[in-house]
């Protein structure tokens, strides 16, 4: 119901924007009309009658050329993004389309307005500002959202195909389009080679906008996901150096001066543009990573220096001609694993909220501006050149997919189905780009450009409309092996057992790295990078201050009820109570199965799903928050329902053997203080930084011999190799349980630090790994709660 | 790949690859994390070294997983113990099954070997059996999660 009307209310907004964008315009046009002499002269709007307006003074005045340009602007964006809104809202829309159809057809919309009034529409993109403005936002969010991991590990597969699937497609589509223009019946005998190429070369860009948002709807898997992505990525940047080439070949006139030396220099100038650009954004990544490492008390300048800098490494490059494109995605693949850990949690959301910001701000000016120059007069239709420029598009593709993913198939573990090459060919969506480079041809030098023009909107109406829509529809078909019978609850629970030794297996096997480049450059890292890039004593992780959060919440409540109370996680125990032989209802059973996917610790997942609107937090990380939060809880529960240890033993008799002793809150200030206290002596510590931990025991744990603690924290310096001969602390787990009173902790806990990282080399990956840490018992279970007692409490360096 | 690094020469590494039909790169790359994981160097794994993989400990399944490394109730596996259970989840190859010598053992990732390997994760007495209250230990092991 609410949903409707809002649906229908903001139609309403779009037409109120509309009126008053007519009402500004046409008071423009009435201000051009009336007074083309004085051009900042204010206009008496409803003067009083008075015969000399220059003498009174009016009272109300409208100046709307002073304003019009980022009034327009505005009223653009702010469409755009009100047609967003209603465009999610209407919750079968997105399905059936992506998003970028959406932009462009209001784009057009706002075209056919300003066209039906004759409005001159203001220059928001000439070369400069596309290239210097628009652009770079666009590509520094695909660059610092690319997830690297994946990115990596196929980055042979996707250079290959990128580099050669474009230059391929540029020349072939090139090549064939003269072909057809030599004929004579189609007019186009005036369009050279050159300008084809050229022609051919802005076409095959595959746009990164497009593809993205097409593929937000149609879920594919993570190694497809990342080649597509990569291949948008990169062939940006090899489109523009190709389109930079090419004009100046065209500008050197003849085509018969051309000789093999200018090809040749060609190349070679391609490949130090490439790597040309990548060093910078290197380079400049560095810097910026090295700076924010200082900035601890003047976060708020914190985003300012990642995005000037990463700006900066694009306007350095592009002031050498080397490509910008490459040189900010490298920028921004490089800052951000450093500079994620230095800055502040605000900076770092501040970052990638607004980087997300900005980039949507320039994908809709882009967008709408192509919707606007679609309704004009400045285009030229040529059926033969627009169908088989169509055509070629698509054979151009097919043949550069299939033929090339059948010669990179032969080096891969896990080769790309035929599946997925139809996917790949599927996925040539242009969009923006493409439109820009073709709008900005010289008019000098391409005296069809119209014609040009109009063809490359119709290709990208074509792919962006068509196979936008159906390309849904397509992944899913093709994935049609997956049955789609709903599965018992018996058969759930064993998949998610089987997930859980695979998930298991791959730890064991460590198995994301299997590259020995990785791991050298991972162990250059540690031992260097890190200990320039990253500041010292960093402040409270995340997941340490949530814990402590939590912690000082369960004191707190302590002290003052006596009795731990349980917070929300009440659901859980409906599911526990099924048991024994009855059957359930049909009810009971989707009840059953809402319980399981709501409650269920998510096991780690190769696929999956990228959302450009959502920022998701990392997996490793929310796995991390989430394993907290339930041992937490189930610690909370096992006290509350009346100590069921699952080893049998009756609490009951921990809490009278502890009753003698005060209790209270300093034992949890205490472990805190403790806790500091350790890092402090750590940081004396030459050369190892401080670690911040505190104990959490794991009820969980059945059967076995010895009981883990496992105290899941943020890696904060990885710079540590061995910890293995740090501290030992012993939380004494029955303690803690049976301990109503806190004072149950006295003994101080004992446990035994790993990083695993150092150690195995790449074990756990991602920004948030878990460092985890167990206890020992080193009594024996099964009679150990005496002798537990008597531990004296342990600070002990090995 | 994999040759050129400075690796001690895996012993009995032709009868390792030819029980477990590991490639050559793929037996370097195990080993290599075997020695990674065998943290004192002792040659062999203990319980605790495979506990300190720090995932594996929050895995409901970890402790499982760790017992079926070590068959018989030995408290230590070597490198071809190591690989033999690993190679269970290999990709099965289904060209073999016609061609296979009736003779032979079977290949440590068929089809058979991998069920067994899943039943041995429920059985956990190693009797041969799942009882009832075994199983009902793995669904407990859903409400633990929870």
């Amino acid at each position: 119901m609410a949903l409707q009307m809002f649906v229908t209310f903001s139609p309403w907004n779009c037409l109120l924007l509309l009126v008053a964008l007519e009402c500004s315009e046409a008071s423009s046009d009435l201000n051009e009309s009336a007074n083309s002499t004085a051009q900042y002269a204010p206009n008496a709007w409803f003067a009083a009658a008075s015969s000399e307006p220059d003498e009174r003074i009016s009272v109300f005045e409208l100046d709307y050329d002073y304003v019009q340009i980022p009034y327009e602007v505005t009223l653009w964006i702010l469409l755009a993004s009100l047609a967003k809104i209603g465009f999610h809202l209407y919750r079968r829309l997105p399905g059936l389309m992506p998003e970028s159809c959406l932009l462009i057809l209001v784009g057009a919309l706002v075209g056919a307005i300003i066209f039906g009034t004759d409005h001159k529409s203001p220059p928001v993109m000439d070369s400069s500002i596309y290239f210097l403005y628009l652009l770079p936002p666009i590509v520094l969010e695909g660059g610092y959202f690319m997830p690297t991991r994946p990115f990596f590990e196929n980055i042979g597969s996707i250079l290959w195909w990128a580099v050669l699937g474009a230059l391929i497609n540029a020349l072939g589509i090139g090549l064939s389009l003269y072909f057809i223009c030599q004929v004579k019946a189609f007019g186009l005998g005036d369009v050279n080679l050159l300008q084809n190429l050229l022609f051919g070369s802005l076409i095959s860009a595959v746009d990164p906008v497009a593809v993205l948002a097409v593929f937000e709807e149609a879920r594919v898997n993570e190694q497809l996901y990342m080649i597509i992505f990569g291949e948008a990525l990169l062939n940006d940047g090899i489109t523009v150096v190709l389109y930079n080439m090419l004009i100046a070949f065209t500008k050197m006139h003849k085509f018969e001066d051309i000789e093999p030396v200018d090809i040749l220099a060609g190349c070679a100038r391609f490949i130090i543009v490439g790597l040309g650009g990548i060093s910078f954004g290197i380079v400049f990544g560095f810097i910026s990573a090295f700076i924010t490492r200082f900035t601890q008390n003047i976060s708020a300048i914190e985003p300012l220096i990642v995005f000037m800098f990463s700006y900066l490494s694009y306007l350095a490059a592009e002031t050498l001609y080397l490509s910008g494109i490459l040189a900010i995605t490298a920028c921004a693949v490089t800052m951000k694993k450093y500079v994620e850990e230095n800055v502040s949690q605000t900076s770092y959301t501040t970052i990638k909220y607004f980087m997300k910001m900005l980039s949507s701000v320039s994908e809709t000016l882009i967008f709408i501006f192509m919707g606007v120059s679609t309704v004009g007069k400045n285009h030229e239709w040529n059926w033969a050149f627009i169908c088989f420029t169509l055509a070629f598009c698509q054979i151009w593709r097919a043949i550069s997919v299939f033929a090339l993913f059948y010669i990179s198939n032969q080096f891969r573990t896990l080769p790309f189905s035929i599946k997925d090459q139809c996917i790949i060919f599927y996925s040539g969506v242009r969009g923006a780009g493409s439109f820009s480079l073709a709008f900005l041809l010289p008019l000098s030098l391409f005296p069809r450009k119209k014609m040009f023009v109009t063809a490359t909107l119709v290709v990208i109406y074509f792919t962006a409309f068509i196979q936008g829509i159906t390309i849904g529809p397509l992944v899913r078909y093709l994935d049609v092996k997956k049955t789609n019978k709903k599965e018992s609850i018996n058969e759930e629970l064993h998949i998610r057992l089987m997930d859980h030794l695979k998930a298991g297996i791959e730890d064991v096997c460590g198995h994301w790295s299997h590259y020995q480049v990785r791991d050298k450059f991972k162990k250059f890292d540690h031992k260097y990078l890190r200990k320039i890039l990253i500041r010292k004593n960093l402040p409270k992780s995340s997941i340490v201050s949530l814990y402590k959060k939590l912690e000082m919440k369960q004191a707190i409540e302590m002290v003052e009820t006596g009795i731990l109370s349980s917070t929300a996680f009440s659901i859980p125990h409906q599911a526990q109570r099924i048991q024994g032989i009855k059957r359930l209802s049909p009810e009971d059973v989707e009840s059953i199965r809402d319980i399981l996917t709501s409650n269920m610790y998510q096991v780690r997942q190769r696929t999956l799903s990228y959302n450009k609107y959502n920022l998701k937090p990392q997996t490793s990380e929310k796995q991390a928050k989430e394993i907290l939060i339930r041992r937490q809880n189930t610690l909370r529960e096992s006290m509350r329902k009346g100590h069921s240890l699952p080893w049998g033993k009756p609490a009951g008799t921990k809490n009278i053997r502890y009753l003698s002793f005060p209790y209270g809150n300093p034992q949890s200030a205490g472990r805190d203080t403790r806790a500091a206290e350790f890092s402090e002596d750590d940081s004396s510590d030459p050369g190892s930084p401080s670690i911040m931990f505190s104990a959490l025991s794991l009820i969980g744990s059945l059967q076995k011999q010895e009981a883990q603690e496992i105290i899941p924290m943020k890696s904060l310096h990885r710079g540590r190799k061995a910890f293995n001969s740090g501290y030992q602390r012993n939380t004494r787990q029955e303690e803690y349980l049976g301990g109503v009173r806190r004072v149950a902790l006295r003994p101080k806990p004992l446990f035994h630090a790993v990083d695993e990282e150092g150690e195995s080399g790449g074990e756990s990956e991602g920004k948030a790994s878990l460092v985890e840490v167990q206890s020992r018992w080193t009594t024996d279970r099964g009679h150990g709660r005496d002798h537990n007692r008597s531990h004296s409490p342990l600070l002990q360096k090995k | 790949m994999g040759s050129r690094s400075s690796h001690a020469a895996i012993p009995d590494a032709d009868s390792i690859r030819r029980e477990t039909g590991f490639s050559q790169a793929s037996l370097l790359r195990l080993h290599h994390r075997f020695r990674a994981l065998d943290r004192n160097k002792k040659g062999y794994l203990s319980r605790m070294d495979l506990q300190q993989i720090g995932a594996l400990a929050v895995n409901p399944l970890g402790d499982r997983i760790i017992e079926s490394f070590f068959p018989d109730g030995s408290q230590q596996v070597d490198f071809p113990g190591f690989v033999r259970v690993l190679a269970h989840f290999r990709p099965v190859e289904d060209e073999d099954t016609e061609t296979q010598d009736p003779k032979k053992p079977e290949p440590l990732n068929s089809r058979r070997n991998k069920l067994h390997y899943a039943f041995q994760l429920y059985d956990l007495d190693r009797d041969g059996k799942i009882s009832r209250h075994e199983m009902l230990q793995v669904s407990r092991k859903r409400e633990q999660e929870m």
